[in-house]
């Protein structure tokens, strides 16, 4: 197999694909919570894809969402295809240790990481409830793979059209009523769901582990463009996370340098577009 | 007879409200014959000053003497010989506190200008496809160095010269490390470093990319591999902030991301997939080359752009040439002005930074008067973005955990002047060991090294 070869590409939803890449001596070294970063071509954007397995013949796998421009042209390529770069593994690993019951919450996409994070929890020996949400029963992803990675799966749709109706924060709170003593929760998917994931368990004082994924460059600590404030201290999710301590994370300051580029990257997505359909005709 | 003219031969270079607007090289370099006359103001000194000012130890005046009888490839070969980079160092040394600082012709005038001359040459040798890559025959031993920035190149190329086998690990996705991510494009093109590195890879350097020391392979497994002697030039680490509010805000950039997006990801360009704000007033603070460099670069997207710097004219720590070239390009200087904190609007978008005045005490630790705010004169500035050039702290990723590495009270790597640590068979140098410095430094630093690698395989036969 050559470098950085697409080895097996599937489309989980319209909008999620998912690939694995042949990069052994990456593979031979990434843990659950640790992320990768890659290029399309010469002239590509760094995309950071947090790793959502590997395996022993040498391939990583990553899990993403055609958002933007980049991520569209990660997505026109297929099995066999080169990726132009991919680095890692970036990041410290989740800190994986038997505390007892835990949650894991994943957020859509977020719980391509949450996967490995709740597996990792689960052969340590934790009880392990892993609370998926997506918007509707259409994009569910990894269904079969996250309920063998945990003690207990519920998956949640916003519009209750499969499993729990309503948000992954309504489910584990009706979790914690019903009595459920929870020694940590991972809340891994969307900024604002984990913001308030983290004011609920805030309330019931679990500790919480938070993934953050904010804007990046090199992924090693050059740059710090993915500063963060974490209990009035600025730290670099590269290598000081990308885990944190939910209840510290200062997250409306991460929404806002999240959105820091989103009038470019609107009109990325549609030139892209435009090109694709003037392509086709 | 030398030509006794007192200052230096003009190099030509782009108008400075052309070239404010461009990436273009600023500096268009020598002819041959503007070359040979400044070739002719050297007095070849028999106690060669130049040279004890050069950190790696180039015979000044023999090339010199070569430029002037017109026999560029002996010129070349003698440059070429002390100096992997020359195209590189001849643009980016601080040459007037090194080689052209010692200069006898500098007392009653302007010294020679040899980076120019040092230029000229190694660009005549490109254009004319005139390399210098003979090895010594392969002495089958190998040797790897972290980071392909120029104490890492000039190590790798020492090494490949004396035949060793050398792997140079690069994180990046674009060998050169600072050369690349840190210098404009205005100032070092990128395609000489695409040569530089061409020319060392002829050598038989092998440059392996995307390769995080530290987090894909330890230094140990480094060794497991076969490798004898690594060397350490994994470069300076994690941008500063001065700790004041505000800092987060949208708009607030390090020079370190400023410059990566351009000059590595060429955001910049009309079609770039990676962006960067166009903003249209913008403070830069500090006085350091990066400093110049990141107002540069705002100031060619369209910006307003003011250095804030806390001392005064005489202690930037800027070559004299890139603080020149930024007042002709229309940057505008605020000394003795120091931020105290940086305003957003309701988006949280950067709005203002409100600075304060400041006047000069008495002398510091670094012997520099040190700079005191004056009480009750702060003032806002109208700004939509701040990029803080204050220099890095180190990044201890790629050498972390070696057992008996040891480090300074910083976090660098401690090493002394030859490169050694407390480890027998690693080495190391550059930004890593010193903390923010030249690049020309660090060349020294990996030329160093490699005589030391040398030194300690040769004494394990």
């Amino acid at each position: 197999m050559k470098k950085y070869e697409i080895a097996v590409k599937k489309t989980l939803t319209p909008e999620i694909g998912q690939i694995s890449v042949y990069a052994p001596l990456v593979a031979a070294k990434a843990k659950a919570g640790q992320f990768i970063i890659l290029r399309v071509d010469e002239e590509g954007e760094r995309i950071p894809l947090t790793v959502s397995s590997t395996s022993p013949d040498g391939l990583v796998t990553v899990i993403y969402q055609k958002i933007g421009a980049s991520t569209m042209a990660l997505d026109e390529l297929g099995q066999g295809d080169c990726l132009h770069d991919f680095v890692g593994p970036l990041g410290i690993p989740t800190a994986v240790e038997n505390v007892g019951r835990v949650a894991v919450l994943g957020g859509g996409l977020g719980c391509a990481i949450a996967l490995p994070v709740a597996r990792a929890l689960h052969q340590a020996g934790n009880q392990v409830d892993l609370i998926a949400g997506f918007k509707t029963k259409d994009i569910v992803i990894l269904e079969e793979e996250m309920s063998s990675a945990c003690t207990d799966l519920h998956v949640c749709t916003d519009d209750g059209t499969y499993g729990y109706h309503g948000f992954v924060t309504g489910k584990l709170e009706e979790l914690i009523q019903s009595g459920v003593k929870y020694d940590r929760v991972f809340a891994i998917g969307p900024l604002l769901m984990m913001k308030f994931a983290c004011k609920l368990t805030e309330k019931y004082d679990i500790p919480t582990t938070v993934s953050m994924n904010p804007i990046m460059i090199d992924g090693t600590g050059m740059c710090g463009c993915c500063r963060l404030t974490v209990g009035g201290e600025v730290k670099f999710a590269c290598v000081d996370g990308p885990d944190f301590d939910g209840h510290k994370v200062d997250f409306d300051e991460v929404i806002a340098r999240n959105a820091t580029y989103k009038d470019f990257e609107a009109k990325a997505k549609e030139k892209h577009l435009c090109r694709l359909k003037g392509g086709a005709n | 007879m030398p030509n006794m003219q007192m200052q230096k031969t003009p190099m030509p270079e782009q108008a400075a409200d052309v070239r404010n607007k461009n990436f273009k090289e600023v500096a268009l370099g020598y002819t041959l014959e503007q070359a040979q006359n400044e070739a002719r103001r050297c007095l070849n000194c028999k106690n060669k000053p130049c040279v004890s000012g050069c950190p790696v130890g180039i015979p000044i005046p023999g090339f010199i003497e070569k430029v002037a009888e017109g026999d560029l490839a002996a010129a070349y070969k003698l440059l070429s010989d002390a100096n992997a980079l020359p195209a590189i160092s001849g643009r980016v040394c601080p040459q007037e506190t090194q080689c052209e600082g010692k200069c006898v012709r500098g007392i009653k005038g302007e010294p020679v200008s040899i980076g120019r001359l040092e230029r000229f040459v190694a660009d005549w040798a490109a254009e004319n496809g005139v390399t210098n890559v003979e090895t010594a025959p392969k002495n089958g031993h190998k040797c790897a160095v972290i980071g392909s920035g120029p104490a890492g190149l000039t190590c790798a190329g020492e090494l490949a010269r004396m035949g060793y086998d050398v792997t140079v690990f690069e994180a990046f996705h674009t060998p050169g490390g600072v050369l690349s991510y840190g210098i404009p494009e205005f100032r070092l093109p990128k395609a000489i470093v695409k040569r530089e590195v061409a020319n060392l890879e002829k050598m038989g350097v092998d440059v392996e990319l995307n390769m995080v020391i530290g987090k894909v392979l330890t230094i140990t497994e480094i060794f497991e591999m076969g490798y004898e002697a690594v060397f350490i030039a994994s470069g300076a680490g994690l941008p500063m902030f001065m700790k004041i509010p505000g800092e987060s805000l949208v708009g607030v950039y390090s020079a370190n991301e400023y410059l990566t997006r351009i000059n590595l990801m060429k955001a910049y360009k009309e079609d770039a997939p990676t962006p960067i704000l166009h903003n249209k007033k913008v403070a830069v603070v500090g006085g350091g080359n990066v400093a110049m460099d990141a107002a540069r670069c705002a100031k060619r997207l369209g910006a307003d752009v003011h250095i804030v710097y806390r001392r005064s004219e005489a202690e930037l720590p800027a070559r004299a040439e890139e603080v020149h070239h930024a007042k002709e390009e229309g940057i505008v200087f605020d000394l003795l002005t120091n931020p105290v904190s940086i305003e957003g609007d309701e988006h949280n978008n950067v709005q203002s930074v409100t600075c304060i005045r400041m006047e000069l005490g008495e002398p510091d630790a670094s012997g520099r008067r040190r700079p005191v705010p004056i009480q009750g004169s702060e003032f806002k500035m109208e700004v939509d973005a701040v990029i803080m050039a204050l220099g890095t702290s180190p990044n201890p990723m790629s050498y972390d955990g070696t057992p008996g590495l040891e480090k300074t009270r910083k976090g660098c790597v401690a090493a002394d002047e030859h490169g050694c640590t407390s480890c027998p068979n690693i080495f190391a140098g550059g930004d890593a060991a010193t903390g923010a410095a030249t690049v020309i430094l660090a060349m020294g630093a990996g030329k160093n090294a490699a005589r030391s690698m040398d030194t300690y395989i040769k004494s394990k036969q």
